[in-house]
């Protein structure tokens, strides 16, 4: 098998519902052996979630749980087991990083805050993301990301001028945040490699999340100035936006920000003249200021054609412009298959299902995606007997005891 | 006492960034995480410095607030990398340094002599990241990206906006962003590499795939049931028929609230607790299953049952009294906040996370977003130190005094415009 740059690397993955998992997901890929704690009187949500094989629900059905998790193993432990402690004490030797996003004083409530962990493990990295961060009055409230994504102001910037905010589509939040924790953990682990001291790392999904719109913040702090909703439009470009075409459901985005962009836009458009030709859109200023009407004029071109076609013909003009994927398209999209974006794991409850790799390739030491998500238990004798090495006597004394549930 | 890792969880490394407004973030985490990062500019400034809004509507190279943004923490000089002594320069600072950060076309780089065989030859060592719209090859490799273009082919847009209207985009730009932020991953787990093993590697990275992973499980749903997820304007469709509201508004503004059952059950029951407590019959809604309905499994039926005894709820409120109420209550609602909630945000405020960064040249300080993220003991890990550099403000610094440029040598490049 192929070197991948965290071999050898041990993550003990206490990580549930979409943000974690997301993040663990990328340190799997590239070679760490990730072993998720869960727990089986109190399932995680994503296992309870659509969608489902043949519509059939089940804790081992869920295809979103599967997505998050593949090349993880899975262990079962009842945390809440007075047992369960010393278990996971011995785990966090084994252990390189210790992922969590539990609500601040979770842990520690199992005794298994940083301290109890970094003594038994000094050079362990813990990483414990939450929505708002340690400490402070709200760190305790509950939360996950299709709201977050309002509080950070993304919501409040997402949507029409003449109507009502919309949410960014989905967690929103929880697909921003994992790609700083990488960069975070990976910095921290190279730090505990080179001085062999550990550290706690604390995430606010929300305090990082902010970074997606530090440019809008700024302008309240330096300006007092607070951006609203454009819709598609863009204060630099016209025609910007997107426009209907042949089909139902059918759209096309074009952004026009260079004037060789909108004389690229004429040629394929219209390249015998005609309305677009007119003086009133001949610079930016004048498509600004005659907006309204240039989108109309844009939209009844483009409704007449296929969103393909008229997409590489503007961009055999130099004019960019992308189809709407819609989520089936984006398993056609010849620039994702080339890529390889989708992989298909085999799992035993649901079969074959499609989960998405990362967004990089590394040239030197590539990551792969080898195992579907584990059922739920499935790693708890292999993990616990073969690879921390526990006795048959220690192994079956905690199974009876209850603790392995 | 162990030494504070705020200097210490990337100080050792040393990361050249040749990116423009399309790579910024990629720098600025790893800048954050503790690296030296360098800015190399073209003469004139990079065309980032173009991208507003901008300080007083002003739009000069040292007033893009987006500048200010992603490159904090950087310190910049300037290179003319078409010309061969600009191309020299480059590679003496490759030589010894650990990242090497860009964003330009697929393809450019090596046009003028500089891809990643030609740079890995002087340091093997050398982590190469490229950041572009669709990676490095492949059909649509050369295709024209703009914001929009990138989250329509990413997929993202389809499902936000109203049913009604054309796919929207947030109104601010993040195609990119996304694409950043994961180079500064990518960088990490090819570091890790090398720090075992003294191999260096080339990092290529699709902006186009970093959007296509923030869809959830919505290709999930396709692959699995065959159902396309449709965008549902205040609602989110969840599965098949099944969709659940998520923005409501209140007596002053908008909250969101995104019923679910499953684990959350809790919040809301909390949530018809108060509505009983403001005296609302929630007979019915208590009665539902919640705990046993995970996410995507509320039906239109129950849903419908709900949304309008909630929606009169939440109307009879402000934005204020719901935040509050919702904390006490552990109710996962939250409001849709603006710049100045957040500026004043209690939680906030009380992490100190906004930072006042002095711009001496304007005269002025002004308040930053903070480190995105912390130590657990409270302690800044990425504090802010360093302000946008103004265009080639650390030449002499880093050409003179690291290079060891004679001040001659330095006017004579200036001369000839190579920086």
């Amino acid at each position: 098998m192929a070197t991948k740059p965290l071999d050898g690397v041990n993550v003990l993955d206490f990580c549930w519902v979409a943000v974690g998992p997301m993040t663990t997901k990328y340190l799997g890929e590239y070679g760490a052996t990730v072993v998720r704690v869960e727990s089986a009187k109190r399932p995680g949500t994503l296992r309870s979630a659509a969608p489902f094989r043949d519509g059939i629900a089940g804790i081992n059905r869920s295809g979103y749980f599967a997505s998050y998790n593949a090349n993880k193993m899975g262990i079962t432990v009842d945390m809440r087991h007075p047992r369960a402690r010393d278990l996971m004490l011995r785990l966090a030797e084994w252990a390189n990083i210790v992922t969590e996003n539990f609500t601040p004083g979770t842990m520690e409530g199992w005794g298994l805050g940083f301290e109890e962990l970094s003594a038994v493990n000094p050079a362990l990295v813990m990483f414990s993301a939450s929505m708002m961060g340690r400490g402070g009055p709200l760190e305790r409230q509950p939360g996950f990301g299709p709201v977050l994504s309002s509080l950070v102001g993304l919501t409040n910037v997402t949507g029409w001028p003449d109507r009502t905010p919309v949410n960014p589509y989905g967690a929103y939040t929880d697909f921003i945040v994992p790609k700083f924790a990488v960069a975070a953990i990976l910095a921290a682990l190279d730090r505990s490699r080179r001085t062999g001291e550990g550290i706690h790392l604390d995430l606010s999904q929300l305090e990082t999340s902010l970074h997606f719109v530090a440019p809008l913040l700024l302008d309240y702090t330096a300006n007092g100035r607070e951006q609203g909703r454009l819709g598609n439009r863009d204060p630099g470009g016209a025609p910007h936006g997107v426009y209907p075409c042949a089909g139902e459901d059918r759209w096309l985005a074009i952004a026009c920000s260079a004037d060789a962009h909108w004389r690229g836009l004429l040629r394929v458009a219209e390249p015998d003249g005609g309305p677009l030709h007119s003086d009133a859109f001949a610079t930016l200023l004048g498509r600004k200021a005659n907006e309204d009407e240039l989108d109309r004029l844009v939209a009844q071109w483009t409704a007449e054609h296929d969103r393909h076609h008229l997409m590489h013909s503007l961009q055999e003009a130099d004019v960019p412009a992308g189809v709407i994927n819609d989520p089936r398209d984006l398993f056609d999209d010849p620039q994702l298959r080339h890529r390889g974006h989708f992989q298909w794991l085999e799992h035993p409850e649901i079969g074959p299902y499609a989960t998405d790799r990362s967004e990089f390739e590394l040239s030197l030491t590539p990551g792969s995606l080898d195992t579907p998500a584990p059922l739920l238990g499935q790693h708890t004798e292999h993990f616990l007997r073969d690879i921390i090495g526990l006795s048959d006597d220690e192994y079956r004394s905690l199974e009876g005891d209850g603790v392995l549930e | 006492m162990s030494e504070n890792p705020a200097t210490t969880l990337l100080s050792p490394y040393r990361v050249l960034d040749l990116t423009d407004e399309r790579g910024l973030l990629c720098g600025k985490i790893l800048g954050d995480l503790g690296a030296d990062v360098v800015q190399v500019e073209p003469p004139g400034g990079s065309s980032a410095r173009q991208v507003g809004p901008f300080y007083g509507d002003d739009p000069s190279p040292a007033k893009s607030l987006y500048w200010w943004a992603y490159s904090a923490n950087k310190r910049g000089i300037t290179l003319n990398l078409e010309h061969s002594d600009g191309r020299a320069l480059l590679e003496r600072l490759v030589s010894s340094a650990d990242f090497l950060v860009e964003s330009y076309d697929p393809g450019y780089l090596e046009s003028i002599g500089l891809g990643y065989s030609h740079l890995s030859a002087i340091n093997p060592r050398l982590v190469m990241v490229s950041i572009t719209a669709f990676g490095q090859d492949g059909p649509y490799a050369g295709y024209r990206a703009a914001d929009i273009t990138g989250m329509a082919l990413g997929g993202f847009m389809h499902l936000t906006g109203d049913p009604d209207r054309a796919p929207l985009r947030p109104s601010f730009p993040h195609f990119y962003l996304h694409g950043s932020a994961a180079g500064a991953a990518a960088a990490m787990l090819a570091h890790t590499h090398r720090a075992l093993t003294g191999e260096g590697q080339h990092v290529d990275v699709s902006c186009q795939q970093a959007v296509a992973r923030t869809l959830a499980h919505a290709p999930q749903i396709w692959d699995i049931e065959g159902a396309i997820l449709q965008r549902m304007g205040v609602y989110r469709q969840t599965s098949g028929d099944n969709r659940v509201r998520i923005n409501w508004p209140c007596a002053d503004g908008y909250v969101n609230y995104m019923l679910q059952g499953g684990g959350v059950a809790p919040s809301t029951r909390n949530l018809f607790q108060w509505m009983e407590e403001d005296g609302f019959d929630v007979t019915e809604l208590q009665a539902f299953e919640w705990e046993t309905m995970g996410y995507g499994r509320i039906t239109p039926e129950v849903m419908d049952t709900v949304v309008g005894p909630m929606a009169d709820f939440f109307l009879r409120h402000t934005r204020e009294e719901l935040t509050r109420g919702s904390v006490e209550r552990r109710i996962l609602l939250f409001p849709v906040a603006t710049p100045s909630d957040l500026r004043q945000h209690p939680q906030l405020e009380a992490r100190g996370y906004f930072a006042s960064m002095e711009h001496p040249e304007l005269g002025t300080a002004v308040d930053y977003p903070g480190a995105f993220i912390k130590s657990g003991d409270g302690a800044a890990l990425a504090e802010l130190r360093q302000r946008p550099p103004l265009v080639g403000e650390h030449n002499v610094e880093i050409l003179g005094g690291e290079l060891g440029l004679s001040s001659t040598e330095l006017d004579s490049l200036r001369r000839t415009g190579v920086i």
